[in-house]
């Protein structure tokens, strides 16, 4: 036993066996005390707080030595009650709700809410095509700013701090599209039940075009970073194994599930807002390994790029088309205009309403309260975001509020994987595997 | 106007009363594949007519409602004769007018081999509310069942560990049923009260 108790590293006997708290500090007394008892086994509590398990996720941890002989996750840390609250809100207000899921691909969780309730009222084939060209648009930006915090974090979390760097400098374009065209740079609530928002403003294809340039150019650095790198070979290659069988029977999508070779991407096995029309192709790796989803996430970028290529013709050829439903008891009344602050009321929209028209003040009065009624039934709808499918369960009972919605989150589904790649190897390599699959915690917990 | 039913009075403070969404059986043809995944399914279960309360298709979607006693031998059928090979999870919706049917728990069924999509529907009374696992079909289920037991309280038996997963441990309630209050206080906003959501007035 040792004599004197360190202050940042100190144990107690409990009922379970010897319990130290290691909050930093003097980490040689921790070892000499562990080294004192007889006990192979050791428990080790990983998380919530810890800056590798890229976010508030907790893993409990049994090792032999460093190999981990039994892993589990816990979560539930960022649970914030977004399903409830949804039942509580009108059809529109559930977009603000739901873009604040999985933080890091709002976009996504907006257009799969919406392609729900869209499914629900029966317009999906209502939705003019420029929203649907704007949607998928705001999705690929969104696709290439999150697998950039993917690789940018992972890297991080694996001790290479350059590549990080990089990617959020590239994030920070794609963010200021996100700022010029919806106001926001996150959370944007852009994708509405019935189109979007507001329409691109003045000089906003010139910007995307720039962007995608400037993109294109950039991501050249990662790859001259990562790709053939040996030290990122070495910690990523063989490692968070999980084959095909493995990933079907625990309902694995997105990067992980097209690491094993399976082509399933459900923007082209099951297209939605018009995916059908863009030439893309799916990307796929064969290594079922950490590597090989890194690779996916890589490369997709350049197939996010060719979208959006296509996305900007589309867009300059339906200049001036409706982007909202044309049924007005739909359409969401209040226009936004765009100032130097973000999103604001349209001053001609108060001005109609307020000055002009008591009837569009009574219809705006109406909408904006009460919201439109929605036919009972229950939808599914489901969309490939960046980590594999996101699916909505709408319920409603006719009202003008949902019954239950409910997110099938992929991150949620996805770490359940956790378990079958990480046991038996080494503590260093849940970092990467963790990582790999690209959880968002705001999505686990909603 | 604006699709209000009854006297179309909206003045407000209806209160949260909710009503039940029972559609009745949908008649064949179903339309699309759903013929071919019900033709399959009474062919390589014997039980078909006896396990499948009610065929719904809706909004281009197929739900099998599926007795409870009968869940897992539907579902290892779907999974292995008509390969639906993942299952998206579970979610539950709590229908507390429906009486003795109060519990639902609904699967999202998805078969990468054909491409398609189906829905299974289960329901339990809320003085009984077990609901076979499927975990031992689908593995992936796991989470999802249990955060399902979580925010329902539906309890899956043969689930290899239905403890609490979103909220704390000791926790009392299950949050998202209809009977668990959302909570909040009244907020005071440029003199006017705000009062938390679950009391604003709703319109039928």
């Amino acid at each position: 036993m040792s004599t004197f108790t360190d202050p940042y590293a100190s144990s107690r006997e409990t009922t379970e066996g010897k319990v130290f708290s290691v909050t930093g500090g003097d980490w040689d007394s921790l070892v000499t005390e562990i080294g004192e008892t007889k006990e192979e086994r050791v428990v080790v509590n990983m998380g919530p707080q810890h800056p590798s398990t890229h976010g508030v996720l907790r893993l409990v941890l049994e090792l032999e030595g460093e190999t981990v002989t039994e892993l589990r996750c816990g979560i539930g840390y960022l649970h914030t009650g977004i399903e409830k609250n949804t039942e509580y809100r009108s059809w529109t207000q559930g977009v603000t709700f739901v873009t604040r899921m999985d933080y890091l691909a709002p976009l996504f969780n907006e257009t799969a809410y919406c392609l729900g309730v869209e499914k629900l009222l029966g317009i999906t084939d209502d939705v003019p095509e420029r929203a649907s060209v704007i949607r998928v648009m705001m999705m690929e930006f969104n696709r290439i700013s999150s697998h950039m915090v993917a690789l940018g974090t992972g890297a991080l979390e694996m001790g290479a701090l350059s590549p990080m760097i990089f990617c959020f400098r590239e994030r920070e374009k794609v963010l200021d599209v996100f700022e010029l065209i919806a106001g926001l740079r996150m959370n944007m609530a852009y994708v509405r039940p019935g189109g979007v928002a507001q329409d691109l403003p003045a000089g906003a294809l010139a910007k995307i075009r720039e962007t995608v340039k400037e993109l294109r150019r950039d991501f050249k650095d990662n790859d001259k970073l990562l790709i053939g790198n040996t030290i990122w070979m070495k910690r990523t290659q063989g490692i968070g194994y999980l084959d095909l069988a493995g990933c079907t029977t625990l309902g694995i999508t997105g990067p992980v599930l097209r690491s094993t070779g399976m082509p399933w991407d459900l923007r082209k096995m099951q297209p939605y807002s018009g995916y059908e029309n863009y030439d893309f192709d799916v990307i796929t790796a064969d290594t079922c390994d950490v590597y090989g989803r890194f690779l996916i996430r890589m490369t997709e970028l350049e197939q996010s790029l060719r979208i959006i290529e296509q996305c900007a013709d589309k867009l300059e050829a339906l200049e001036g088309a409706p982007v909202m439903v044309a049924d007005k008891k739909i359409a969401w009344p209040s226009q936004l205009a765009l100032g130097g602050d973000g999103l604001g009321n349209s001053l001609d929209h108060i001005r109609e309403i307020m000055g002009t028209s008591m009837e569009s003040l009574i219809h705006h009065f109406k909408l904006v309260t009460e919201g439109f009624r929605v036919p009972a039934g229950q939808v599914y709808s489901a969309i490939e975001s960046p980590r594999g499918e996101l699916g909505v369960h709408l319920v409603s009972d006719g009202g003008t509020r949902p019954y239950r919605v409910h997110f099938r989150e992929p991150s949620f589904n996805n770490l359940q994987a956790t378990p079958a790649m990480c046991e038996g190897s080494l503590i260093a390599d849940i970092i990467g595997a963790v990582a790999s699959i690209d959880p968002v915690l705001g999505g686990v917990d909603r | 106007m604006f699709g209000a039913s009854g006297t179309g009075d909206t003045s407000g403070y209806g209160g949260l009363v909710r009503s039940t969404t029972s559609k009745g059986s949908s008649e064949r043809p179903y339309g699309s594949y759903f013929d071919e995944v019900a033709d399959d399914l009474e062919r390589a279960y014997p039980d078909f007519s006896q396990a499948i309360e009610r065929v719904v298709v809706y909004r281009g979607e197929l739900t099998l409602h599926v007795k409870r006693e009968n869940l897992v031998d539907v579902a290892m059928i779907l999974r292995d004769t008509l390969l639906f090979e993942v299952c998206m999870g579970v979610s539950g919706v709590h229908y507390p007018t429906d009486l003795d049917r109060e519990l639902h728990a609904v699967y999202h069924l998805l078969s990468m081999t054909h491409n398609r999509r189906i829905r299974l529907e289960v329901s339990a009374p809320d003085s009984d509310p077990h609901i076979p696992s499927v975990v031992e079909v689908w593995a992936g289920n796991n989470w999802n069942e249990r955060e399902t037991f979580d925010m329902f309280g539906i309890i899956f038996d043969g689930h290899p560990g239905l403890t609490r997963i979103l909220m704390p441990d000791d926790w009392r309630g299950h949050p998202q049923r209809k009977d668990y209050p959302l909570g909040g206080i009244p907020v005071e906003y440029k003199g006017a009260t705000v009062p938390p959501p679950n009391e604003r007035r709703s319109y039928r």
